[in-house]
Parts: C-alpha cells; structure tokens; sequence
C-alpha cells in the first residue's frame, strides 16, 4: 500500500500548494477590484444595449428578448471571464513570478490549478454581479430555486473547464494584452455564432448547424431551461446537443479539463526555458 | 566536503545562439562564487540551469551534491533564487509575500511566520510590511526578493545580479545582508557585471564571456592581470596623443589603451596621487592641453580589454586601438 499512501501524500501537497497560490490570487482580486470593474463593464453593456435597443426587433414567440438575452449573457460572461486565467499567468510570467515558483519545491501543477481555482470566485462574483442586472431589465428565475442553483454550478463548471484553454494561452504568450486581444478575435465571434443573442434557428446556411453544435450554445440553453426562461410551447429544438444541453455541456467541460489540464501543466514546467 | 555547485561543460543554445559554450564551475561550501560577465554573457542561463528552471543541451551539475537533472525536485529544496528583476508580488503586501513563499517551501505555518517576521526586521521592512509591495522603492523590493530567497534557509543561494539598477546606499546594505549570510555557512554563487561587488563579496571569480570562462581567480589576482589603477585623459587636440603617450611611458605599468575617437589614453599605473602630479608636470613640459584627467580603479571594462582586447559593452573590436 506504499504507492497509495505516496499517492495520497502527493495529491495533498497538490492540493495544499494550489491553495497557497489560490489564496494570493483572491487577495489580488480584493486589492484590485477596478479589473473587475473593466472585465463586467461590456456584458452590462450588452445587457442594457441589448435589453432596450433590439428587444423590439428579436422576436421570441410567446416570450420575452430580455428573459431571452440574459443566458446568453451568463455564456458570454464566463467565456469571456476566462480570459481573466489567462491574462494573469502572463502577467506572472512577464513579472518573473512563474520563474521564482519554478524553483520553489511546489508542485509542478499546483501554480495552473490554483489560478484557475480562484478564478471560480472571480466567476462567481461576475455572475452574482450580471444576475443583478438581468433582475432590474426584467430577467427572472421561474424554475426552481433548485434548478436555478444546478444551473450557476453548470455555469461555474463551464467557467472553470474553460479557464483551462485560456491558461494553456496566457502561458504561450509574452504579455497579459496578448492574451485579451487574442481572446477578443476569437471569443467574439463563437460567442456569437450561438443561441446567445438570438434564436439559433433564425440563423443562416452553415452557421446554424455551427450554432447548434457550439458548446457555448448548450450551456446558453441549458441555463434557459434550469431558470424557467423559455415560454411554454417553444417547439423542441432539432439539433442533439441543444435537446441534451446539461449532457453536452458536462461532455465539453470534462473534455476540456481533460485535454487542458495536463497540456496547461506541461506549459507551465517549460514556461522558463522560453 | 561535498561542493555548494559543481557543473561540468554546461552548453546551452537557443537557435542559432549559443549562450553557453561548455562552461565549469565549482563552489566550495560556505563560500561565494562571482559569475562576473557582461550582459549576455550567459550568466542568467547558467544560473537558470542549475536552479532547475531551464534544461542544458549538454553538461551535468550538482547542487549540494544534488544532480539537477535527475533530481531537479531535490535540487528546489536546497536552493533560494533571487533574481534580476524582482520577483515579488506587487499586490501583496511585503509580509503576504513571504508568507506565500515559506508556505511553497512547505514549511509549517509557525515556521514562515517567525522568519517572516525576523527577516521583515533584518531588512528593515517592518514597517512597510502590511503595504503592496508596489509601494515600495526598488531597493525595497529588492530586500524582499531577498528576503523570499532565505525564507527557507537553503544551504545555496543564487543571487542573479542582486544589485543592477539600485543606488550605491542600497547596494552596500545588500552587500551587508548577503556578507552575513555567507559567515553563517550559505554557499553563494552570484552573478554581476560589477568587479567591485565580485570583489566585496566573492572569494573566486570567474570571468564569463560568450558563454565561457575566460578567467577564474581571486580579485586580487584578476587585478593583478588589469594592472590595479588606471590612469586615464583626455587630450584636447588628438595630434597630442602621440606626444602624450611618450610623457607617459615612465610611470605605465602595463599596456596602453588609446581610443582616438574619443582623444583618450588609458594606462596602468601603481601610485595613485603622486604618479599622478608626476605626469601632469610631464605633459604640461610637453605642452600637451588636457580636457580631462583622473585615475581611476579596475572596472569589468578594463578586465574585459584585457582578457577580449574589446570592451564589455561592445560586441565588435575597435578598429582605433593602436597598443596591446
């Protein structure tokens, strides 16, 4: 039983090593709360823009554009928030702090996994902050409070899967701007090509069996349907993913981790050698 | 006795550059080694190597015995680096850092937070321990990177450059702390492109250039090679360097260095004042017109000129220099 116990011992150093850098990183957040500030300003942008300006023009047939949008904006905002992973383990990389931590007896992975641990916090503020904005548009949870907790921790868990992918990035790039310009090119437009803003199937040729497979859409609807905010007598959607969105946003997220984790960890031991 | 670092024929490239070209080195336990070099002369890669953050193409090292490629793990537990650029969080408060660091050394609470709290007072941090260290001045912030790096007490210290950037005031206090450090048993090995701080703190020096030693002695013995003071001016009409170089001859105690671009003669000398005044009176015999004179003492420059016949600071030889 020798191997299980070093096993053991080893996963809590892990552990104990990621809560250290994830206890520094959420001291940051609370000394540097304007990033937040900057990071929410352009969903709570959306959330009004689109809330007043296209609420006349997007018809949802027996309901509501707000009670539409805000999903969409949750999606939008988690997405985007990994952007947050990222840009930090650049800015640690470009500061020399990834140098000092690569010759600290730590754990090999517990820098990515802190960062990306304290960065749910981060994710949660931000949508704690973006529901307060849905509830004075309009936005309300019709479902269960039950259904509604299950759909923060699916987007939490999206959250968190998807600040794996960015890491990987902040590590490969020089500087953390890098990291939200890059993120901006591609962010945008796949949080676009989705049901996020508008109805998936009022979108043209090819880009609607994009939309329909894009994991951003799943989560969008799976959020849809946990906080009550589709109106009864939506016909079923066509596509697999957005009739199974909670299955195929937990597929995604553990593909994600899975693919991310490791390849985020072997970035990081080769971070210096650069 | 096991040495503090030992390395054998350490090559790193990175492309086409070669940052090192097979470069040895031993450190005693409990003394200090100076990588001293200029920039780009692969000091930061050796020391990157052998603190496990980077990989050589070819070598092997040990510290305190420790191989750092087969154990690079153990190697971390033995080791506090402090960097160029120091690397201290700048959100978190000078006592928040040392904490995190002690806490990633695996120490038990109690332990980080009795040497956080002795060292914040060694490097007279006290009373800015609560602020963001983004507060700090630079030789503040330097203190602390310091700081970080003995928080564990490791056996060896690599220091990379600990002084580039900071005031003279600064700079000595640094010198202080690091002394202390190496009376109470620390092997060092650190880098510099100031022979006056390998001469304040190292017992050997080794003189590193396009990746490879070019010298290893004491200070006294690499000034020995430059000649100790140097006495240098500055001609007005470079028609007079000539003249100039003739008045001099008596007191030179090595080679001439004569930049004519910049109407200078450069010259060992032993003396000081007196050699000084004797020269004067010779040149103002001679009726050469001085802009300006002065001796000065060995700097990497003038070890440099002589072991590369360049300067530190240039990568292609001066096509003016008339005497080795």
């Amino acid at each position: 039983m020798a191997g299980l116990h070093t096993v053991l011992r080893q996963g809590r150093e892990v552990l104990g090593d990621a809560a250290v850098i994830a206890t520094r990183n959420v001291i940051r957040i609370k000394r540097v709360p304007d990033v937040l500030v900057f990071v929410l300003i352009q969903p709570l942008m959306f959330v009004v823009l689109f809330a007043y300006v296209f609420s006349g023009s997007i018809d949802i047939p027996g309901g509501d554009y707000r009670e539409f949008l805000i999903a969409g904006i949750f999606a939008q905002t988690v997405v985007f928030g990994s952007t947050f992973t990222g840009a930090g383990l650049a800015e640690d990389m470009q500061k020399g702090l990834i140098n000092r931590f690569r010759s600290l007896p730590m754990s090999r992975s517990a820098v990515v996994a802190g960062r990306t641990a304290s960065d749910v916090v981060y994710n949660a503020i931000s949508i704690f902050i973006m529901s307060m904005a849905g509830l004075l548009v309009g936005w309300r949870i019709r479902g269960s409070l039950l259904d509604a907790a299950i759909a923060f921790a699916l987007l939490l868990m999206f959250a968190y899967a998807f600040s794996w992918v960015m890491a990987c990035v902040g590590l490969l790039v020089p500087t953390p701007e890098v990291v939200n310009n890059a993120a901006f090119v591609v962010l945008f437009p796949v949080t676009f090509i989705a049901n996020t803003f508008v109805p998936s199937d009022s979108l043209p040729g090819p880009l609607r069996p994009m939309a329909e497979w894009n994991p951003i859409s799943a989560i969008t609807q799976a959020s849809r349907e946990l906080f009550g905010n589709i109106p009864a007598g939506t016909p079923p959607p066509d596509a697999w993913p957005l009739q199974h969105p909670v299955a195929y946003t937990l597929i995604w997220t553990f593909v994600l981790i899975a693919v991310f984790a490791p390849l985020a960890t072997r970035l990081y031991q080769r971070a210096g050698s650069r | 006795m096991t040495p503090g670092v030992e390395a054998y024929g350490l090559v790193k490239r990175y492309g086409s550059v070669t940052a090192l070209a097979g470069l040895d080195l031993h450190v005693p336990t409990g003394t200090v080694l100076g990588l001293l070099g200029p920039n780009g002369a692969g000091k930061t890669t050796a020391v990157s190597i052998l603190t496990t953050l980077v990989t050589p193409d070819a070598g092997s090292a040990r510290v305190a015995g420790v191989d750092v490629l087969a154990d690079p793990a153990g190697v971390r537990r033995l080791i506090g680096l402090s960097g160029q650029y120091a690397a201290v969080d700048e959100h978190l408060s000078g006592s928040e850092n040392l904490m995190m660091i002690g806490r990633l050394y695996r120490l038990p609470r109690a332990v980080v937070r009795e040497r956080r709290d002795q060292l914040l007072e060694t490097f007279r941090l006290t009373d800015a321990a609560d602020r963001p260290t983004r507060t700090y001045s630079g030789g503040m912030r330097r203190r602390l990177d310091l700081a970080g790096a003995l928080i564990a007490e490791p056996p060896v210290l690599f220091l990379d450059e600990p002084t580039t950037g900071l005031d003279p005031r600064s700079r000595t206090e640094l010198w202080d702390i690091i002394g202390e450090r190496v009376t109470a048993g620390t092997t060092v090995l650190l880098t510099t492109q100031y022979l006056e701080e390998a001469d304040q703190l190292a017992d050997d020096i080794v003189v590193i250039d396009h990746g490879r030693a070019i010298a290893r002695g004491t200070s006294d013995e690499l000034k020995r090679l430059v000649g100790g003071e140097h006495l240098e001016i500055t001609v007005a009409n470079p028609d007079d360097l000539g003249r100039a170089r003739t008045a001099m001859e008596p007191v030179a105690t090595g080679a001439f260095r004569i930049r004519t671009d910049r109407h200078e003669i450069s010259v060992p000398v032993s003396g000081g004042a007196e050699t000084l005044s004797t020269v004067l009176r010779e040149l103002h015999a001679v009726g050469v017109q001085l802009v300006d004179v002065g001796v000065r003492r060995p700097t990497l420059d003038d070890v440099f000129m002589e072991l590369t016949g360049r300067d530190a600071t240039e990568d292609v030889p001066p096509t003016d220099r008339v005497d080795h």
